[in-house]
């Protein structure tokens, strides 16, 4: 099952390298990877997807733990959480396909964010099945290229009435 | 506060001297050619010059496990650094102290490719528990406070802090910082109280409970908290490699090592308890052979420092999370004694049937036997330090050592050359006492080099080189799994000479053949002041049990070879 597990870090050199070779090292998958500064300059917030059983998760939680360089680990599949990734999808478009692109790109909230004679390059946010459906919603035009920003999240505080 | 400014080279003794260093290991060279020379000018540091970097390693951690204290080396970059990486391992596996201080090239240099240049932050990542690569001269005194602090509370293990050529000749004001705030890094060290007294509860109810100790024991000083529990219960002790000394190995509640070269007691009281107290281990493959049946009848309490070894091989179904000493201190109040007869006289029984054991026949000289002497010799007082391979299980099995800190192995990595520098470095942290360094043929070749550094310090550290001319574990995993195909386990056609090796070097070496000559030439070398090197020519093909098969279960163990 897949996690997505939200670490909270000394933004300092080196730490990014740390993480990752923890996941390589012990054999543990990284799905996705994000990284930025956090609501502090010397923080860095990092969002990442794993997969694995609880064992497998619980220890990757338990190793992140161990490193010194490491504030917070959290595991946000356990609670409520907002995600987002951004994608830019660079399609063929040809005068005949741009207007259907750009429809499609409407419907999904979209942006188109560059545009030549042979390729419209849309930019699109929401959560992974939403980017996945985009994708697959414009690939039967010719994807030229695709970047992923990969898994951002944050624990949801409005928690409704449960 | 003082204005003056000081070198960070001088900064660094300073700073060591702080944290109440009083020996370093190490080797110079080009990029920490300014440190040596303030390690000279500034006195109350004394420095252990090695004769290969690995050598200092293993004896910084030589030290730091008999001694309790952080070990420390100095090395300079590049190959300083890469050589120091097996020692730096093997602390990591068996979380010894240490704290390594490398030399790097200068700061404009890194990453050029420059002469002696090596990543050794990059190198020693995932060996670390962590590590410094310090670019500001005004940050090595945090540093250092840091590296110290954190490489000897929680789960100890070791700390790298790499430091540029230029940083070391730039200058800043010295002011050691009184306190540390590492805001990621803050171990549990009291067990939770409910979690403790539910332990208690079960361990009183407990018919036929064991007591499973490892490193983490001796880690925590807690032998004496072990030896008051086990003695007010009435529980029996077993032990992983890394836990022996901290139980005395001559007491009767001792029923040896576990694992893949354990007792069959010891194996077989863990298949059968009731209740597994497991205290300062991790469940490794060699102690618990195949996983799905260890311990299948037992309700299993984990103490532990390290909250990433509980639950990680072995479900645990207590888990108590913090020092070892202060856990067992607590469950020492709760705990209330209960009829152990039944029990202890069912692995009294078992002792009896299956002891360790081996066929003492013929004019050769069995290795079993050295150790059976060694231990009666002197008495199981002795610092042992081994190396790896079949002589490290019989001093394993047949030294029995009664101290703690004193049985000094390398248990998680396996290092074969780890034992004569560790024997070197013990007897820096213990003058005064003896240190037997029980070493086969292939691992003693592979650091003895540092006989000469013993000489030169004139230690009394002895080795006790069990010669069968063979790299024998494996020989011996041939002959049993292999239909005896010994590819390149022979060793004795180019063995040195290893009376004539001491000579050469300028120490006592001594030759013992005979069975009749363990006891007089053993003493002659225990009397001797300064380091021995001693050549037990024992039988080629002793094999060493009981033992597991890879991947067995406990159980199912080979008590002798006839049998398989």
């Amino acid at each position: 099952m897949k996690h997505t597990i939200s670490l909270l870090v000394e933004n300092k050199f080196g730490v990014l390298s740390r993480i990752v070779g923890l996941f390589s090292g012990r054999g543990y998958n990284i799905d996705s990877i994000s990284v930025g500064p956090a609501e502090d300059a010397d923080l860095s917030r990092m969002t990442i997807v794993s997969s694995g059983d609880d064992r497998i998760i619980e220890q990757i939680m338990k190793q992140l733990n161990r490193l010194v360089d490491v504030i917070k680990v959290v595991d946000l599949s356990r609670e409520s959480f907002v995600e987002r990734e951004l994608a830019l999808i660079k399609v063929a478009a040809s005068p005949s396909t741009r207007s259907e692109i750009v429809q499609i790109t409407n419907i999904f909230r979209a942006k188109v964010v560059d545009i030549s004679t042979r390729t419209l390059t849309v930019e699109a946010t929401g959560n992974e099945a939403k980017i996945n459906a985009i994708i697959g919603m414009l690939r039967p035009f010719g994807l030229k290229e695709i970047a992923r920003t990969g898994k951002t999240a944050l624990t949801r505080e409005y928690r409704g009435r449960t | 506060m003082s204005e003056e400014t000081i070198n960070g080279a001088k900064i660094l003794i300073k700073s060591l001297l702080k944290e109440g260093v009083e020996v370093v290991f190490g080797l110079p060279g080009g990029a920490i050619i300014k440190t040596y020379d303030e390690l000279m000018l500034t006195p109350g540091l004394k420095h252990v010059l090695v004769r290969h970097e690995q050598g200092a390693v293993h004896m910084a951690q030589g030290y730091a496990r008999a001694s309790g204290k952080v070990g420390v080396v100095m090395v300079t970059s590049g190959p300083g650094a890469t050589n120091c990486v097996t020692g730096i391992a093997d602390a990591y596996m068996d979380s010894t102290p240490i704290v390594v201080i490398t030399g790097q090239v200068p700061v404009p240099l890194i990453g050029n490719d420059a002469f002696q240049e090596a990543d050794t932050i990059g190198i020693t990542r995932p060996i670390t528990k962590h590590s410094y690569l310090i670019k500001d001269v005004r940050n090595i005194a945090r540093s250092v406070k840091e590296a110290f602090y954190i490489c000897r509370t929680g789960r100890p293990g070791p700390i790298v802090i790499d430091l540029p050529k230029d940083v070391q000749a730039s200058s800043a004001r010295f002011d050691y910082p009184k306190e540390v705030d590492i805001r990621g890094y803050d171990p549990v060290l009291e067990g939770h109280p409910g979690q403790i007294r539910r332990a208690a509860e079960l361990i009183s109810r407990a018919k036929q409970p064991v007591l499973y100790i490892g490193g983490g024991v001796g880690h925590s000083n807690a032998g004496p908290e072990i030896l008051a529990l086990a003695e007010k219960m009435r529980i029996p002790v077993t032990s992983t490699l890394m836990g022996l000394g901290s139980f005395p190995g001559d007491h009767d509640l001792f029923l040896g090592m576990l694992g893949m070269h354990g007792t069959w007691y010891a194996n077989t009281a863990l298949d059968t308890c009731d209740v597994m107290i497991t205290i300062g281990a991790r469940f490794d493959d060699r102690a618990t052979g195949k996983l799905a049946d260890f311990g299948k009848q037992a309700t299993i309490i984990h103490i532990d420092i390290d909250p990433s070894a509980i639950s990680k091989n072995v479900h645990v179904d207590i888990p108590i999370v913090g020092d070892v000493k202060s856990v067992v201190r607590q469950l020492l109040e709760h705990v209330k004694p209960g009829e152990m007869k039944s029990w202890l006289s069912e692995i009294a029984k078992w002792k009896k049937e299956h002891p360790l054991a081996y066929r003492n026949q013929g004019e050769g000289l069995k290795p079993q036997f050295v150790l059976q002497e060694l231990s009666r010799l002197t008495k199981g007082d002795s610092i042992i330090t081994t190396d790896v391979g079949q002589h490290q299980m019989w001093a394993a099995q047949y030294y029995r050592t009664r101290r703690p800190r004193s049985f000094i192995t390398s248990g998680g990595l396996g290092t074969m050359g780890f034992g004569y520098p560790a024997a070197i470095g013990a007897a820096f942290a213990r003058p005064g006492e003896p240190v037997i360094n029980v070493s086969g043929d292939g691992s003693f070749q592979m650091n003895l080099q540092e006989i000469a550094t013993a000489v030169e310090h004139k230690l009394p550290v002895k080795a006790a080189i069990l010669n069968n001319g063979y790299l024998g574990m494996v020989r011996q995993w041939q002959q049993l799994f292999y239909d005896r195909r010994y590819s390149h386990t022979q060793l004795d056609i180019t063995n040195p000479d290893f009376v004539k090796l001491a000579e050469a070097y300028g120490c006592l070496g001594i030759r013992v053949s005979r069975p009749e000559e363990v006891e007089p030439l053993t003493l002659r070398a225990l009397k001797e002041p300064g380091p021995v090197i001693i050549d037990y020519v024992v039988d080629k093909e002793e094999n060493v049990f009981p033992m597991v098969p890879a991947g067995a279960a406990n159980k199912d163990m080979i008590e002798d070879v006839h049998e398989s």
